[in-house]
This record gives C-alpha cells, structure tokens and sequence, in this order.
C-alpha cells in the first residue's frame, strides 16, 4: 500500500488539488458545480488533452518538441486550403494527418541523426512552419468549410462533442500503449537510457521518429478540431500550446528528462489547468493571467520534477 | 585445437588523434573463458564494443562461427548470438529488474500485450538460480546499490543465452562473496561450452576462471598466452615493463 502511494504520489497529489480547486470555485459561483459548465470545460480542453497526451510520449523518449503549437497551425491552414481547392472532408483531414505526421516525422529525423539539441531544433521547425503558414495564408485567416467539416469541431454524439469523445478515446488507447506494449516500452526505455535500448538490439532511430510521428498525427487532429471548431484556419492558430502540453505532461508526473511517464497524470493535469481557466473566466478575471498561471505552473512542475529526480538519483543515466 | 568461435583480424579504431586499436588479432574458443588484460587505455573495452556491435571499426574483419563481418551492429552481435555486460552496465535506471532483462526480447501475451506478471516471475527465478539478492524486483534500478545493479547486468546477459558472452570488469563493484559467485558462474557457462571473453584488472580473477588470456598494449596484441603458461606476478610485471616503456619512449 505505501509503494502504490509511493508510486502514484504526484497523481494522488494531483487529484487533491483538483478537489481543492474544485470546493473554492464552487463556493465561489454556484454555476461552477453544473453540468452545464464540466460539459463546457471538457469541450474546451479536449483538444488540449489530446496533444498533452502526445507530448507525454515524446517527454518520456527524453526529448520535448516546441513545435507542435506551429504543426496545429500548418495542418489547419493545409487542410483549409485543400478543402477550398475541391478536397471532400475525409480527404481533406487525411491530408491534414498525414502532414501532421510527416512534420513530427521530419522533426524525429533532425533530432536523431543531426544530434543537434532538440530545443534549438524544434524551435527553428516551429519557425519555420509559422512562417509557412503565414506565406500561405497571407497573413488573413481562411475561413467557411460548409457543416460537414464544421461537425468535427462542434458536432455531438450521445450528448458528448466529438472532440471529447476522441480525447477519451486515445486516453483509453494510451494507457495500453504506453504501459502494455513494446513500443511504450521502448519509448520510456529511449528517454530512460538510449544507449541500453541500443545495446538491446532496438532500432533507436525509429522510436525516435514513430514517437515524434505520433505527436505530429496528435497536432493535426487537434488542428482538425480547432479549424473546424472556428470554422477558420489561422497562421496563429495553436500559438503556445506546446507550452500547455508540456506543462501538462511535467504537472502530471511524467519525468522531464525522460524515463518515467504517466497518461493519467496528464489527463488530471490538463483538467486543473482547464479547471482554473474556467474559474478564473467565472470569477471574471483576465485571460492575461492565465498564461502566467500556466508558465508559473510549469516552473513548479518543473522544480519538483528536478527535486524527484535528485532524491531517486536518476540523474546517472 | 578446436576452431575459434570468435577471430577479429587486425582490427583498427581511432577516436580523433588519438589511435585506440592499431590492428589487433584476437582470438576466443568455445568451452574456454578468454581474458583480455591491460593497463588503462590499452583498448580493451574498445575492442570489446567492437564485437559487441558499439563500435565500427575503422578496419580489419571480424569473424563469427563461418561468417565475416567488416563491422557488427549491436542487433547482429545478438543475432551471432552474442551478449555483452557493459562496463557501464546498460542498464535503464527507471525500469525495474524485469524491465531490463527483458528489454529488447518481451514475454508478450496474445502477442501484443506484455506479459509483466510472467516476466516478474522468470526475473524472480532467473535471479534465485544465480543467488543475486535484490529483495524487492520491482524497484527502479536507480534505487539499486552497484552491486546489485551489477548483478542484474549479469543476470541479463545469462538469460540472454548467447553462445559467446562478454563481461567487461563485471565484477568490480561486487563484493567478495557475490564476485565469488560470478566466478563460478563463469566455470559452470564455461562447462556448458559457451565462449566466455572476460575483461578485468583483477589479475588473480583472471588467473582463477580464464584459460587463455590475451595482453594488450597501447592498442595492440603484445602477448597471449595459456593461463598454465603464467602467473599473476608475472603477467603484472609484464605490464608494468610495458608502461615503463611506454614512459621511455615518451622521455627520449
């Protein structure tokens, strides 16, 4: 029992929090507590918890990518002008995937064989694509994609938007993923020890790139939700939202230089991060001070991810 | 006397200016444990990581059994059926025992899903054959003493079950009684006809389980000999010799 508390320390950490939050905001608005209002905060964050979740594969290879908030942007405008040039939906978002993909793919690639740091890296992509997007587009936003694009953003099954339903969907498939199957094995066995993974046999150069390819296929069906959410794809569309993801992987325990990952702590983590967004919206406080509460969460996660490490002396590898 | 399993030709290695192998020919047999001795910097655990698939050589061959390689990825050394227990042991520190003797060759379940009940359980009986104490198995390796990270390094390797294993200083962060152990691990793998190839600085280790040992010096073969043919005493003033003239020639 106390190895499992051990073990699930920061999760059970995590959920208090939350309650914590919770019983504040809820003495605070009585709308807080509605079903209304958790329906409002899972639709706004279930694109959120889709790329978090992504992301906590590529921090558990040991690696972050600063560029997935520009792949969400480029895919949205890829898709918005190949649905303007003729495409139908299906192939227009399959494109838009496949783009995804090819972009963490590319990203993978770089990282592997350049051995460059994948801060720089990463950033220069992210560069890169913002600027793309930006010739692309002109600079304007492009906008009407008719219902049946618009339904992938807004449209509901069972009562529930499609958004979170896929969000509850690849948590599901995560979690076995992650935890069940060789290929979660070797992504936290990258981040863990590469060279181990090396000496075992393992083709380190393709976990490398499927796990940067995942985070890509994560981005664009993000950007899918957002563009057809808005009905408009936008060169600035998705614009730091790596900073969420990743501050949603580290608060959720997953470890910041690899190794250790944890899906359930990433999902309590994009909902306390969604949570107080919400509060703050219902206590009519400025959005300007949600991106400081995010960096600043990010910092303690951060500072306690690097406490953990030190104390558990993972810092050999 | 039998065919050498393992037979490197004049294998070379540079790092930069600095030559590590000078074109080294090493020789291993089955059912013989072959020990590679040398001071520091003679090139040991390059001409090791060069087998073991690490390194590529810069050149020379390399032959396994019937088959000739000019440089081994780790994936075909282990093809060639070749395990290795690295110097720095290559171990995942946030994986427990069982995630790093299994790493690479997975117990699976309806061959997709990983089997980590099963995997505990051969991880809990893999270690009692060898007597390896690790009271819990299931702690992140991180948590381990070196000994018993050693230990499991070993364990790995045994449960790999290649023909030919190669330990670099496998040893040295063991105490007596489990280093003595290791030792009559060797002689029982030794029995069973595998090629064991053993680096240590340990020369008395060496003169107890090895039947052949090979000096190195400076990047290249300088001598090798049957361990009969020897003494710890001797082979160390032949090593100090060689350093001293090395220092020589430095001077002059």
């Amino acid at each position: 029992m106390r190895k499992w508390f051990s073990k699930y320390s920061q999760q059970i950490f995590l959920l208090a929090v939350m309650i914590l939050i919770c019983i504040i905001l809820t003495a605070e608005s009585k709308y807080f507590l509605t079903w209304k209002n958790i329906k409002n905060i899972l639709e706004a964050n279930s694109y959120r918890m889709i790329l978090a979740v992504g992301m906590t594969f590529v921090i558990a290879s040991g690696v972050m990518d600063l560029s997935a908030g520009a792949v969400v942007s480029m895919c949205g405008v890829i898709m918005a002008v190949s649905l303007h040039a003729g495409f139908s939906v299906p192939a227009a978002v399959a494109l838009g995937i496949c783009s995804g993909a090819a972009m963490g793919a590319l990203n993978g690639i770089l990282i592997h064989y350049t051995g460059i740091n994948f801060f720089i890296l990463t950033l220069a992509v992210s560069g890169m694509l913002r600027g793309i997007s930006l010739m692309v587009t002109d600079g304007k936003p492009i906008t009407r994609f008719g219902q049946e694009f618009i339904f992938l953003g807004i449209g509901r099954i069972g009562g529930l938007q499609l958004s979170v339903i896929l969000a509850i969907l690849l948590v599901f498939v995560s979690f076995p993923l992650m935890f069940h199957m060789k290929w979660g094995n070797y992504v936290t066995a990258l981040g863990g020890n590469k060279d181990a993974l090396e000496k075992s046999g393992i083709h380190v150069g393709r976990i490398r790139i499927s796990v940067h390819v995942f985070l890509g296929a994560t981005a664009a069906v993000t950007a899918v939700i957002i563009t057809a959410r808005l009905n408009s794809a936008e060169p600035n569309a998705g614009m730091n939202m790596e900073l969420d993801a990743i501050t949603a992987a580290v608060m959720g325990g997953t470890a910041i230089t690899g190794g250790r990952a944890s899906i359930g702590g990433t999902v309590l983590a994009v909902l306390i991060l969604g949570v107080i967004r919400n509060g703050l919206t219902l206590m009519s406080v400025s959005s300007d001070y949600q991106q400081w509460i995010t960096g600043f969460l990010l910092l303690v996660s951060v500072l306690i991810s690097e406490i953990r490490v030190r104390k558990t002396g993972a810092l050999m590898k | 006397m039998d065919t050498p399993v393992v037979e490197m030709k004049q294998v070379k290695k540079r790092f930069g200016y600095i030559q590590a192998l000078g074109g080294v020919d090493f020789k291993a047999y089955p059912g013989e444990v072959t020990a590679i001795v040398g001071d520091n910097g003679s090139g040991k655990s390059t001409l090791i990581k060069i087998l073991a698939g690490g390194l590529k050589p810069d050149g020379g061959e390399i032959h396994i059994r019937d088959r000739v390689f000019a440089s081994l990825t780790a994936k075909q050394a282990i093809e060639q059926g070749i395990t290795t227990v690295y110097q720095d042991l290559a171990l995942d520190n946030c994986k427990d025992c069982a995630g790093n003797i299994f790493l690479g060759r997975e117990i699976m379940k309806c061959k997709i899903l990983l089997d980590h009940r099963l995997m505990r359980e051969r991880t809990k009986e893999l270690l009692k054959r060898l007597h390896i104490s690790i009271p819990d198995i299931t702690q992140p390796v991180e948590k381990m003493s070196g000994g018993q990270r050693q230990a499991l390094a070993v364990a790995r390797a045994v449960y790999a079950g290649g023909d030919i294993m190669i330990f670099d200083e496998p040893t040295s962060a063991m105490g007596l009684k489990e280093t003595s152990r290791i030792m009559e691990l060797f002689l029982d793998l030794k029995k069973q006809g595998k090629t064991i190839i053993l680096i240590s600085h340990n020369l008395f280790q060496v003169f107890d389980v090895a039947d052949r040992i090979c000096v190195l010096h400076n990047g290249f073969l300088v001598d090798s000999f049957l361990t009969g043919d020897s003494s710890p005493q001797k082979l160390h003033e032949m090593i100090v010799e060689k350093e001293e003239e090395m220092t020589d020639e430095e001077m002059v």
